[in-house]
């Protein structure tokens, strides 16, 4: 019999970073009793990494934001299969979500007329983003974490979930371990809110912590629930690439926000060179007037840096691919460059981006006000991740929720930078809500404890095994694939080479040891972690082989151009009684005519 | 203490060498990190005895001629490896009163405050939770006042609290009595290791000092509120 002990809340929330916190409080604050299990300390989530800001239709600097604007800017960032009523609601409702912020103790940067101030991002047609400096994931989740802590919200830290319990169909509770020592732990919970981040790790270079390996998406695709737009992953463009050990580190859009500008070996400003139809009218055809809209001239449209992740990442890739990169396979990002126009330069750089300057004078042995960057793409974001409905964050499985980056459909195809950030606050306080709600109208379930027999046996079995694979090196194995044959552009051929390897890397996984006993022990967490991350690389792959069309994060060099029939559906993927992983297309639904009336007035 | 030996490259930090280690030969190697970036603050240790994140020690900055050594902060129960116990933080921070916002400024339900108002309350607020500065604080580090004294973490924390131009709540008695300002003799360790460059000592806990002895010990206020008992 394996040896555990049991918690018991009205509401479970995994994960406490933006959307996990939001959510706890929520659910809090609507009385049932919240537990929040962590898999580090409270708030080293990776939303501490979320840089320029959150996207919110407060119009302090610009008084023809709104809503409307917001969302038209989502949905054409996305490419217009993202699910359109949660990108209404999260226009609509992230103002009120940052100023809630406020009156918990954030302190955002402010206008001159003491507002809180706002910035400009790529994608979105007036500045939108309420901003720290350049580190305002760093006060998001400190204002969340303070906030939470006075809510009577148990928070399990450095404790692993392993796998849902279910009572029948609905899901019931978790299985987890707790670092430490390693003894297990049970949840029971009338509701389970998900909210585990991203799969970032699954790919060589990439911005996410080791924290990212997809792991609400295995536990839900494992339970049984679906998972939608799995192949749209973002290449943020401007992730460091020299020296080797920081390659990937994110270098925020707010540099570009600030009139930072992208160079390739030739000094040519190269974004000029290709800006797409739907975006000509909303930019700038000088680099004069692409100053100007940084400075906050309303009647100038933003430089082509400022276009949307994905076309700037696919700029570069061609850049380098053509021969014109910077010497370690970038291009050059110059912010420096504005001393021309701007006498002091130098401070109002490091005033406004003053972790960036840290960060290259740290790692790179680089000053950002004197010197260009060198900058590539990185693994940074999934648009996919569990099947929501819009309005409560409900999965496909009753009593499971799942809200922020684990979560899919605000994004469609590609999202846009500071829409991450209210994302997570928007629909991680509806998640916490409809989980209260449904923990208040529902007792709990029975945990069967078959499963965690087995689930505690299958975990334990790498202690189990001597002389076995080694499990980084499988994890490694599995990230130089995904990155090669995966990436950013991707053919038919190379993906089904990636399926092939997905198989062989699983078959590898049923033969990993583990050395050293059970406590804190990093090699035994990795081999656990493979599950996930083998899950999540083969639901991109299969997504991404069956989207026979180029849109938004995914770049098909054997489908190069969009495809009208592509516009209409979304991929949904599930697990079949037979365990094979099960493709589906499903078509979006119509628009209301008001939305759509929205979308054709914004042009 | 273990030795280990493992191959180094171009521009590799600290913490580089670890997780190669850990990875290559010692997969049940404990420590802590998320960011690899200075962000997150988890990956706290003490190298070449100097308290740092080990994400942002550059190998180069290091002597290699002879073994780098790497140990867990020592203010701090051991848990394995470089992990230690840092609970106490997280039990300190919900004792300290949160914040209370005066009514909003406008009908809408927002506040209005200056920047040059913010900018010290930002400066705290850049805090990580590295917990660097509760680690050579010599109060909790030597004397184990872990108690009676809340450390330099949570005096900034107190600190922009108070700071902060929208708070209404008063802390001064606690900080006097509960959390042991008095403790503090400005030997300002704790700003040298703070990797945000935080000016603990000078902009958080001496103005709060001076506060504290406005209120308490200020010989015209004592006179004052002497009249007033009556």
């Amino acid at each position: 019999m394996t040896e555990y002990t049991t918690f018991e809340h009205d509401v479970l929330v995994i994960g406490a970073g933006g959307a996990g916190l939001r959510a706890a409080i929520e659910a809090s604050a609507a009385g049932a009793s919240v537990g929040l299990v962590c898999k580090s300390l409270l708030g080293k989530a990776h939303t501490v990494m979320a840089e320029g800001g959150m996207a919110a239709a407060l119009a302090n600097v610009d008084d023809r934001d709104n809503w409307k604007v917001h969302f038209s800017d989502t949905m054409r960032g996305g490419q217009y299969i993202n699910n359109w009523r949660m990108a209404e609601l999260h226009a609509r409702e992230a103002p009120d979500r940052v100023r809630e912020l406020e009156a918990w103790g954030a302190v955002f940067d402010r206008t001159k007329d003491g507002k809180i101030l706002q910035r400009n991002f790529g994608g979105h047609r007036y500045p939108r983003l309420a901003h720290v400096g350049d580190r305002t994931g760093l006060e998001l989740i400190r204002t969340l974490q303070d906030h939470g802590i006075h809510q009577g919200i148990e928070v399990y830290m450095e404790v692993t979930v392993v796998s849902l319990l279910k009572d029948g169909d609905r899901v019931v509770g978790a299985f987890a371990y707790e670092r430490e020592h390693g003894r297990f732990r049970v949840f029971k919970a009338k509701a389970v809110i998900l909210a585990t981040g991203g799969v970032g790790r699954a790919f060589k270079i990439t911005s996410n912590s080791w924290e990212g390996t997809g792991d609400g998406h295995t536990l839900a695709y494992d339970a049984g629930a679906e998972l939608i737009d799995m192949e749209f992953v973002q290449f943020h463009p401007t992730g460091m690439v020299w020296p080797p050990s920081v390659r990937g580190i994110l270098v925020t859009e707010g540099v570009r926000g600030e009139g930072g500008i992208l160079t390739n070996s030739e000094g040519k400003r190269f974004m000029f060179d290709d800006i797409p139809d739907n975006y000509k009218d909303q930019t700038a055809d000088s680099p004069e007037e692409g100053w100007r809209y940084v400075t906050g001239d309303k009647n100038a449209r933003r430089p082509p840096e400022l276009l949307t992740r994905d076309h700037v990442a696919r700029a570069i890739v061609r850049e380098v691919k053509a021969g014109r990169g910077s010497p370690h396979g970038g291009v050059y990002l110059d912010i420096a460059w504005i001393k021309e126009n701007l006498s002091n330069a130098p401070e109002h750089i490091k005033k406004k981006l003053p972790s960036m300057y840290h960060q290259f004078k740290q790692l790179a042995d680089l000053d950002i006000t004197t010197t260009p960057m060198e900058i590539g793409p990185t693994t940074h974001y999934i648009m996919g991740g569990v099947r929501v409905d819009s309005d409560t964050q409900a999965s496909t499985l009753p009593g499971l929720f799942a809200a922020g980056e684990c979560a899919a459909g605000i994004n469609g195809a590609n999202r846009l930078g500071g829409n991450s950030l209210s994302d997570l606050l928007v629909f991680g306080k509806r998640a916490g809500e409809f989980a209260a709600a449904y923990a208040n109208e529902n007792p709990q379930g029975n945990i069967d404890d078959g499963q965690i027999e087995q689930t505690a046996r299958q975990a334990l079995k790498p202690f189990e095994r001597a002389g076995g694979e080694n499990p980084f090196a499988i994890q490694y194995a599995l990230q130089d694939m995904m990155q090669d044959l995966v990436g950013i552009v991707r053919t038919e051929e190379e993906m089904q080479r990636a399926l092939v390897g997905i198989t062989t890397l699983r078959e590898r996984t049923k033969n990993v040891s583990v050395t050293g006993n059970i406590d804190f022990n990093p090699g035994w967490h990795t081999a656990l972690d493979l599950n996930n991350l083998l899950t999540v690389s083969e639901a991109i792959t299969r997504a991404a082989i069956e989207r026979k069309e180029s849109r938004g994060g995914q770049y098909r060099d054997d489908y190069p151009a969009k495809g009208e029939e592509f516009g209409k559906i979304n991929y949904t993927l599930k697990k079949s009684a037979d365990g094979k992983m099960q493709i589906e297309s499903v078509p979006i639904p119509d628009m209301p005519e008001e939305l759509q009336a929205i979308i054709e007035e914004m042009g | 203490m273990v030795n280990y030996t493992t191959e180094i490259s171009e521009g590799m930090v600290v913490l580089d060498a670890v997780l190669q280690i850990q990875a290559e030969s010692a997969g049940d190697l404990a420590c802590r990190w998320n960011c690899k970036a200075g962000k997150c603050g988890s990956c706290s240790a003490e190298i070449n005895g100097k308290p740092k994140l080990m994400c942002m020690t550059r190998l180069n900055t290091l002597l290699m001629d002879e073994p780098v050594t790497i140990e867990p902060m020592r203010a701090f129960p051991p848990i394995k490896d470089l992990i230690t116990d840092v609970s106490w933080n997280f039990e300190v921070k919900k004792r300290i009163k949160k914040f209370k916002p005066r009514p909003p400024d406008a009908p809408d339900g927002t506040w209005r405050m200056y920047q040059e108002d913010i900018d010290r309350v930002q400066e705290f607020r850049k805090c990580i939770e590295c917990f660097l500065c509760q680690d050579v604080c010599h109060v909790l580090r030597d004397h184990e006042k872990h108690a009676d004294f809340i450390g330099p973490r949570f005096l900034v924390y107190a600190a922009a609290l108070e700071m902060h131009p929208l708070d209404t709540e008063d802390r001064l008695g606690e900080l006097k009595d509960a959390h042991g300002l008095g403790y503090c003799n400005i030997t300002k360790c704790c700003t040298k290791v703070c990797p945000e460059n935080i000016t603990i000592t000078d902009n958080a806990i001496i103005p709060l000092k001076e506060r504290v002895v406005d209120e308490f010990y200020d010989p015209f206020k004592k006179l004052v509120k002497l009249f007033r008992k009556k």
